[in-house]
């Protein structure tokens, strides 16, 4: 069984306390269980719907909507190349390319490590400094293959 | 040329309190304070101030609509869900001056005797959510909100919610169902939110930018804000420009600057000298305008709608001359595919046709009569679903075919 840690607790009381119905909770909920366990998986699911009193099947069917929250493991840098025009425009499939050659994975795919995975997204507001990125809690922008490389390598040490 | 949004974008430390105040922060709220609520939607009406999000709603008549003896709370919900592609506004206002949307918030709160409000801010913005949430914790910290708004008899709590993920959620009704808990399903309309909205509450949606408009407003008054711009454009607006330009980037002009002027002046012109193709003027979601169409268009909502396009949340995208127009097309069509929330048939099977057959046409293996069958599609999905996401894919599919079709044809040559 999971169980969220005492500073999670903490958290997610506070969480609940923001609003005046317990259910406009959830999202933020599974955010906070996304980072806790790093994905939805069924027993994440289980878990905050047993914490918050809905079925799994509520929770999961919430959480497929939105494709922040992962519905399978994701690398400790999960990286979101934005697809949309500027970025397009600006030559983010140049990077995907870099991406791929220097991590060897495929779009939706992960290195053997579990540190590294890959996506597509849509517009991130970025467009102005396409193309761009988002890791985590944080962007990259105005990407080339040769910054993509030393992030990469950066990453790779952290 | 005045300044309402982005006077002190560039100053250093703008995004703590005491720099916000030394440069003239928060005296729109006080000022609000002094007078009735009713007087402060007032000026905002007289101001002519039009909803930043999209549709250009005016703001102080949505406010007005709110029920003033309704037995349920009233909610304000700030809309920072920021995803329309080309757009990058509300980023830049949250990243450099989170107080003047607290302030603008709080204006707004008061004026609609709402005590308790939310921010709901896209996921990807997370870097923000820093940002802000120090900012409202400074602002708790200074009385500013909380129980007593400056000191007044007038709680006032305001919270952020992340968003996780899904372009839908800036409609505002999606937005809403999100907020209660829910996927992000947009509802029909009526009841419109500012009678039923947030657990069934009058709630009213705005735009970052918009309510970022309103201490300037309060301040310096109505009238000020309505000497700039045109007739029926008030004010100024963010623009944001990405794709060819040299200065990509987000500027604030007098509504009713040309297009052409702005493209050159401001975001420095097309590189390498090479000429204008065509320009989208509002985000993705609405119609493209051919180089030649571009000539005599002025940004301003009536302008750019009289044009066959619209002012939508000013995301300018540049394309110059070397660029393949069913590429374009192809990209915004999975765009669409991706986002639809699947309820109505005619979005979610529109949507996904669409995108299929143009991918299709770009790598080579259209047929011309693929062309009257997007066309086809078009019409049946426009007009008949419950929120217009459908009609935004619409907009870009027709006016690109129709406008671009020797591209398209060309793509599709032999077949
Ligand atoms: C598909 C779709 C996406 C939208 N996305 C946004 C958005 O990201 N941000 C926003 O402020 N408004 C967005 N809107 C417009 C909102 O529904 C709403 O009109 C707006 O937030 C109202 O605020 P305003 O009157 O201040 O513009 C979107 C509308 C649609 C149909
Ligand atoms: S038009 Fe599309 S996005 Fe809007 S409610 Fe219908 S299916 Fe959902
Ligand atoms: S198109 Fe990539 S960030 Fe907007």
């Amino acid at each position: 069984m999971i169980e969220f840690s005492q500073e999670a607790k903490r958290r997610y009381n506070a969480i609940v306390s923001h609003y005046p119905e317990k259910r406009a909770a959830l999202i933020p909920v599974l955010h906070l269980a996304q980072r806790e366990f790093g994905w939805i998986s069924q027993e994440v699911a289980d878990y905050v719907g047993e914490l918050m009193d809905y079925p799994p099947s509520d929770v999961l069917s919430v959480a497929t909507f939105y494709t922040l929250l992962h519905k399978k493991p994701a690398g400790k840098y999960h990286m979101e190349v934005c697809r949309n025009v500027s970025c397009w425009l600006m030559g983010a499939y140049r990077c995907v390319d870099e991406i791929k050659s220097l991590l060897r994975i495929d779009v939706g795919g992960m290195t053997e490590d579990g540190r590294f995975s890959l996506n597509l997204t849509e517009c991130l507001g970025s467009c102005g400094t396409a193309p761009a990125m988002q890791v985590g809690d944080r962007y990259y922008e105005n990407l080339t293959p040769q910054s993509l490389a030393e992030i990469i390598e950066k990453l790779k040490n952290d | 040329m005045t300044k309402v949004l982005l006077s002190n974008i560039d100053r250093p430390e703008q995004v703590k309190l005491e720099t916000y105040r030394a440069s003239g922060g928060y005296r729109g709220l006080e000022k609000a304070l002094k007078l009735d609520q009713a007087a402060v939607i007032e000026e905002v009406k007289a101001s002519g101030l039009r909803g930043r999000g999209g549709a250009g709603f005016p703001t102080g008549m949505k406010w007005g609509f709110v029920p003033r003896n309704s037995p349920k709370p009233t909610y304000l919900l700030c809309n920072a869900d920021e995803s329309e592609p080309g757009t990058f506004k509300d980023r830049l206002l949250m990243e450099r001056d989170p107080h003047l949307l607290i302030e603008g918030m709080a204006i707004a709160c008061y004026a609609l005797n709402c005590h308790l409000s939310y921010i709901y801010l896209r996921g990807e913005y997370e870097f923000i959510a820093h940002i802000l949430q120090k900012a409202l914790d400074e602002a708790y910290e200074a009385k500013i909100l909380g129980p007593s708004l400056m000191g007044r008899d007038f709680a006032l709590d305001i919270f952020l919610h992340l968003g996780e993920g899904a372009y839908i959620c800036g409609e505002e009704t999606a937005l809403i169902e999100s907020l209660e808990g829910y996927r992000g399903y947009p509802r029909l309309k009526p009841p419109f939110p500012a009678v039923s909205g947030f657990l069934a509450s009058p709630t009213v949606v705005n735009n970052v930018e918009t309510l970022c408009a309103v201490p300037w407003i309060i301040q310096n008054g109505a009238a000020a804000y309505a000497s700039m711009g045109t007739e029926k454009s008030k004010g100024t607006k963010l623009f944001s420009v990405s794709g060819h330009v040299n200065k990509p980037g987000v500027y604030e002009v007098e509504m009713g600057y040309p297009l052409l002027d702005f493209i050159k002046n401001e975001s420095g012109g097309i590189p390498n000298g090479r000429k204008l193709k065509a320009v989208i003027p509002g985000g993705s979601s609405v119609p493209v305008l051919t180089a030649q169409e571009c000539e005599s268009v002025v940004l301003d909502y009536e302008s750019l709608a009289k044009a066959g396009s619209m002012l939508g949340s000013g995301g300018v995208i540049v394309f110059d001359e070397t660029t393949k127009m069913p590429e374009v097309l192809s990209v915004i069509a999975d765009f669409y595919a991706h986002e639809s929330c699947g309820q109505c048939t005619p979005c979610r099977e529109g949507t996904g046709w669409a995108a299929k057959i143009l991918r299709n046409i770009v790598a080579g293996k259209g047929k011309r009569s693929d062309l009257e069958l997007l066309l086809k599609i078009a019409n049946m999905m426009e007009g008949k679903t419950i929120c217009p996401l459908a009609d935004a894919d619409v907009m870009p599919i027709r006016s690109f075919v129709n406008k671009f079709r020797n591209e398209f044809e060309d793509f599709c040559n032999g077949h």
